[in-house]
């Protein structure tokens, strides 16, 4: 049975990305007590830079032009390759856009078994468990960890990153890719920027959050007053950016925004673990919900169960009343 | 131009979701099923694809929840045929078992395109679309939010989401699986109208599979979140919560 735990990194415009950092840092941690190394899976061009932030034991190197910037595809070669002799415990990769394409890929093309949605990981007398949430977060799964090599898919901000990461000298071995490659059949095109003129949720110090409660986008104006008078902006959570109600720039979540406002103020919103993962750091949650069952007061600070669009012209009078005492 | 959707049903969570007597699974007496969202969305895809580049589109699902519905609506909004695949199984296969009974199905059938959500709510292992590809050897790209054909039946433009609102453009020769997160546009509606006459007049064929042996995680206990574990609740009618929450708000200077 291997011990080793390996982590595959993530980069975007030549830094690490934050799952990596705190990957890694877990990944210390479990190799520890399983009595092995921590390696990471390091793929991209031009980027031993990178190197000196990595505290780990052995990096595992492909620094070549074809993987200058990410294809599942020739990231799963690369990978399956480093794989091929070696016996890891766990490989470590982040519950994201990267991570998840690896996972089943490289699960089904290695047939070594996966787990995504991965927020805790326990390793006790050289067993390990591990928790994904399931169900937008209403449920729970412990898992059993194989003492197979397992990949496992880890949600952002499950583990936290270190704040300083002390400068590694790891050991850095090449990947035994094939001599001759096989054919890609993805290419990349292009980076698509966010679009640009719209309200920057991300400088916004109050936030007001509108989710699948808002029901359609004409009480969207509400939640615009309700902002207005609080200082703030209008921002939402998936499903109303892909009814078109609002634009992308406005997304929180996974594939939209990481916001941290004073106050994060959720109306309708379930609290799904891709929301989440935008806006937990928040100073202050307060959510409104009419399910007391909503995901999102398990870990907002203060929330009513009501029906938001009940509560919204309510709530715009008194705090503007509130400014008025306050100006007067 | 032809295109596979897998679609399957979930547990609608605005009913909830309880979990059974053996601690180890959801308690299928209690749910009621809906299509998954992102099978949703990859339908309406294929669907844009067929008024724009006149693709055929098959719909092909699992034996899972009351799928004969989500099938019928799909004939309804413009899919040319509907397939249940039958596998005899009595519980929902983990995602590693679906694709391995996709794989035999799909493998001898020549499909441009397999499309299919990127994620469903009760995944675990993995996503459909990426083990999908993995078995039967094809490029895969998850995420995705727009496709294109371009050149015929050649390739695929694509744009695959990143965190911060940014996307790669990626271009796919296909075959191709892709897991798609969002179309374009929202999944069409269907008028009731319209689902009840394909329900009186089309057909949901049914293919036999095999069932399918894959690699499985075995689930330890599943819990529910602790209760009273999150927020401190402000109680009482809308007119009291806002009340409650404005105060709040100036205690915090978070009015201006």
């Amino acid at each position: 049975m291997g011990k080793d735990v390996w982590v595959v990194a993530e980069h975007f415009q030549g830094k690490l990305n934050d799952i990596t950092l705190e990957l890694a840092a877990k990944g210390r941690e479990l190799a520890q007590t399983l009595g092995g190394q921590l390696a990471v899976i390091l793929l991209g061009s031009e980027v031993k830079g990178l190197l000196g932030e990595l505290a780990c034991d052995v990096v595992y190197l492909a620094d070549r032009a074809e993987f200058r910037e990410f294809t599942p595809e020739a990231y799963s070669v690369a990978l399956q390759a480093a794989l091929k002799d070696a016996e890891p415990r766990l490989v470590l990769m982040g519950s994201t856009s990267v991570g998840l394409d690896l996972l089943s890929l490289l699960s089904a093309r290695t047939g070594k078994p996966c787990l995504d949605n991965c927020i805790k990981l326990e390793a006790s007398d050289g067993r390990l468990f591990a928790t994904s949430q399931i169900y937008g977060g209403k449920l729970f799964a412990e898992v059993a960890v194989p003492d197979a090599t397992t990949l496992i898919a880890v949600v952002p901000g499950s583990f936290p990153k270190p704040e300083n990461v002390a400068a590694g000298r790891p050991e850095v071995r090449d990947i035994p890719l094939p001599a001759a490659m096989p054919e890609i059949r993805t290419r990349f095109r292009k980076l698509i920027e966010p679009p640009p003129g719209d309200v920057d949720i991300t400088q916004a110090s109050v936030l007001v959050a509108v989710g699948r409660g808002i029901q359609n986008a004409d009480n969207l104006a509400m939640a615009e007053e309700l902002a207005e008078a609080m200082g703030g902006a209008v921002c939402a959570s998936r499903p109303v950016i892909d009814q078109g109600w609002l634009p992308l720039t406005r997304q929180v979540g996974k594939s939209g925004m990481t916001v941290k406002p004073k106050l994060y103020l959720a109306l309708g919103i379930s609290g799904a673990p891709e929301h989440w993962e935008g806006m937990k750091n928040s100073e202050l949650i307060v959510a409104v919900n009419t399910d007391p069952r909503a995901p999102i007061f398990a870990g907002a600070h203060y929330g009513a169960v009501v029906d938001a669009l009940d509560l919204i012209p309510l709530l715009t009078e008194e705090v503007r009343r509130a400014n008025m005492k306050k100006a007067g | 131009m032809n295109i596979a959707v897998l679609t399957k049903q979930v547990p609608d969570l605005v009913e909830g979701v309880e979990i059974d007597a053996s601690g180890k699974a959801v308690d299928s007496d209690s749910i009621r099923y809906i299509l998954s969202e992102s099978d949703d969305h990859a339908l309406e895809v294929a669907l844009l694809l067929k008024e724009r580049a006149q693709a055929r589109v098959e719909v092909f699902s699992l034996e899972t929840g009351e799928v004969r519905d989500s099938l019928y609506a799909a004939l309804a909004k413009g899919a040319d045929r509907v397939v249940i695949v039958a596998t005899g199984a009595k519980t929902p296969p983990s995602n590693h078992t679906a694709a391995k009974i996709f794989a035999a199905v799909l493998r001898d059938l020549s499909f441009d395109l397999i499309l299919t959500g990127v994620r469903a709510i009760d995944d675990l292992d993995g996503s459909l679309g990426g083990l999908l590809a993995g078995y039967l050897n094809l490029p895969y790209v998850g995420l995705v939010r727009k496709v294109e054909t371009a050149d015929g039946t050649s390739m695929a433009v694509v744009q695959k989401e990143y965190p911060g609102g940014y996307a790669a453009e990626l271009e796919v020769k296909l075959p191709a699986v892709l897991g798609i997160q969002a179309a374009e546009q929202p999944p069409r509606y269907v008028p009731v109208s319209r689902l009840r006459q394909v329900m009186k007049t089309a057909k949901v064929e049914e293919k036999e599979a095999a069932p399918a042996e894959a690699e499985t995680m075995e689930v330890a206990r599943m819990f529910k979140p602790e209760e009273g574990a999150g927020a401190a609740m402000l109680s009482g009618t809308p007119e009291e919560v806002a009340r409650k929450m404005a105060d709040l708000f100036a205690e915090r200077r978070l009015v201006r």
